[in-house]
């Protein structure tokens, strides 16, 4: 089937299963049958970045071989082809996330991008001198940088609330911090190097008692995690489409429609118009407002078939197997002598960031990588995070779906040769 | 010898256990500071250089084993050289850690810093057995503010 009108292409369908099973999904991940250093590929740097399952590989092909053209305005049949699926991917981010209407799912190109809409649209606008951003002590550097610029720029005051020893935050000191001052609250949903899953909700409900909107850097939290931004009443929801084993470039800021359409909008240019004549520009409705220039069409198309994989194996089971795993690799972290586990909060996901003994990440990671084992080694964007624990680094293993017991057991006779050398 | 163990051996690892000239040097001439933001290792090189010489040398910090391995090494090889030669060092040492595999380098001018010919196996690791090198070399051209690997 490869005719082009009447839309008989072949679609990819992602693979459903019934019941949980590791070892299906990992046929679904060709990657995952690499051979790295001589030893099969142990990926433990999904917070990092996932890996892409097959159905999105073959939607990226499908996209760039049978419909590839600009979308939007297009008369002709490839372009409303490219059309249909880029908006058909919003259609299934929105029901992803349970947002209202598709026009609160703005595409950008990651968190990142999407917190610095945010903070450069609604904060330039609505945020001013002697108001403070409240954001929290394990931020990621993307939910520290652009709200340090904005309050430099507006003569406002960054808050930031702390956390205790097991990396969970201070909700009394967050009281204390809330104010009639407080224009802005930011807070990751999830850490990326502690794993700790924060009390959102709670946040939410204390900030908008005071008339504050919230925004959530959901990176973590959405590959791991059912979210429902109703249920949450999160004013603005940020993630990226290569955690969520999509690809690369894509990701999604969802915004309330109410605050999106008061707010300026972020970049120029094409597609973000109605129209313009040197004396006056008439700005586009919601989301296009926000996206200016031609999008990333592909990863668009993929993320959703992305969200159609993940949504097919389901969040809950997802999140289940993970849990599984992550207490299975707390315990047999934890046998292992020397070992600090950095992040220990009760409500986590998969992540085990650790030190072991004086041996530095960076060596811990060199010999794991000789044994196939991928684990990330640093600061993970979050230095005052390591900072916090008087720390220069850790070593992180993360998990996705597609990880099994066995793999912990792979990490941790890795890390019994790393102490090997250097005995 | 497997890539791992040619990378880590006893050599380095006693070096990075017990670095050498690992202090503060008092009436340093020429200093400097490395950083690489990727990992946070960090070194501050300081130097004592009379008459075109390297009299002395003491260098802080803290990093991994190949960073901390490759400064302690680099002290013990500058000191004594004039600045010229320890140029010429440098200049060997990164020729040799950046090397495509199979190339030559400068064994006879290295020395004792052949330790680390490994290294060039591992090009994650390039950037961290040259930190305190590029550390001399901002401190011997008169840079006092941080250099960076990234």
């Amino acid at each position: 089937m490869s005719s082009v009108n009447g839309k008989a292409i072949q679609r990819a369908t992602p693979k459903v299963t019934q019941a949980f099973d590791p070892s299906q999904v990992r046929d679904d991940f060709p990657i995952l049958k690499q051979v790295v250093n001589g030893k099969p590929l142990v990926y433990l740097d999904n917070a990092a970045t996932s890996q892409k399952p097959q159905a999105v590989l073959d939607t990226l092909l499908r996209y760039y071989t049978t419909e590839n053209a600009n979308i939007h305005r297009g008369v002709h049949t490839l372009s409303a082809l490219a059309t249909e699926d880029y908006e058909g991917a919003r259609a299934k981010v929105r029901r992803f996330l349970n947002a209202k209407e598709d026009r609160e799912i703005v595409f950008v190109r990651g968190t990142t991008e999407g917190i610095n809409l945010v903070a450069s649209s609604y904060g330039r606008r609505f945020i001013g001198p002697g108001d403070e951003v409240i954001i929290t002590a394990m931020e990621h550097h993307s939910n520290i940088v652009p709200w340090q610029m904005l309050c430099e720029e507006k003569g406002a005051t960054l808050r930031v609330i702390p956390m205790n020893d097991d990396g969970e935050l201070l909700m009394d000191e967050y009281d204390k911090l809330l104010s009639k001052r407080t224009k802005l609250v930011s807070v990751v949903y999830v850490s990326n190097s502690l794993g700790t899953i924060n009390p959102v909700r709670e946040i939410i409900t204390k900030a908008h008692s005071v008339g504050a909107p919230v925004l959530l850097d959901g990176a973590q939290s959405t590959p791991h995690m059912a979210v429902d931004v109703q249920a949450l009443d999160c004013d603005f929801y940020a993630f990226s489409g290569h955690k969520l084993y999509g690809p690369t470039g894509v990701g999604v800021l969802y915004g309330k429609a109410a605050l999106l359409d008061a707010m300026p909008p972020y970049q120029g240019g094409g597609d973000m118009i109605k129209s313009v004549t040197f004396a006056k520009t008439i700005y586009n409705d919601l989301p296009y407002k926000f996206e200016a220039g031609t999008p990333n069409i592909a990863g668009g198309i993929g993320l959703g078939t992305a969200v159609d994989y993940v949504t097919g194996i389901g969040l809950e089971r997802i999140a289940a197997h993970e849990d599984e795993l992550l207490v299975y690799g707390t315990k047999r972290l934890a046998e292992i002598e020397g070992l600090r586990l950095i992040g220990t909060a009760k409500h986590k996901t998969g992540i085990l960031s650790f030190t072991l003994k004086d041996i530095h990440p960076h060596d811990i990671g060199t010999v794991l990588d000789q044994e196939g084992i991928a684990i990330r080694t640093g600061h993970h964007c979050t230095q005052p995070v390591m900072e916090r624990f008087g720390i220069p680094a850790t070593a992180r293993a993360s998990l996705g779906m597609y990880n099994t017991k066995a793999e912990i057991d792979a990490l941790v006779l890795g890390l019994d040769k790393a102490l090997e050398v250097f005995s | 010898m497997s890539q791992l163990q040619e990378l880590y051996q006893e050599v380095v690892l006693e070096h990075t256990r017990r670095p050498r000239n690992f202090r503060k040097l008092e009436g340093a001439t020429h200093s400097a500071r490395g950083y690489n933001p990727f990992c946070g290792d960090n070194v501050t090189l300081l130097l004592k250089v009379e008459g075109g010489v390297v009299k002395d040398v003491g260098f802080q910090g803290s990093g991994c084993a190949i960073s901390t391995s490759s400064a302690s090494m680099m002290t013990e090889g500058i000191k004594g050289k004039t600045v010229e030669e320890a140029q010429k060092l440098f200049t060997a040492f990164h020729g040799m850690v950046t090397r495509e595999q199979g190339a030559d380098f400068d064994a006879e001018l290295l020395g004792d810093l052949e330790i680390l010919s490994g290294v060039s196996e591992f090009p994650t690791r390039v950037k961290c057995a040259t930190l305190a090198w590029h550390a001399l070399q901002a401190a011997l051209t008169g840079r006092m503010d941080a250099v960076s690997t990234e």
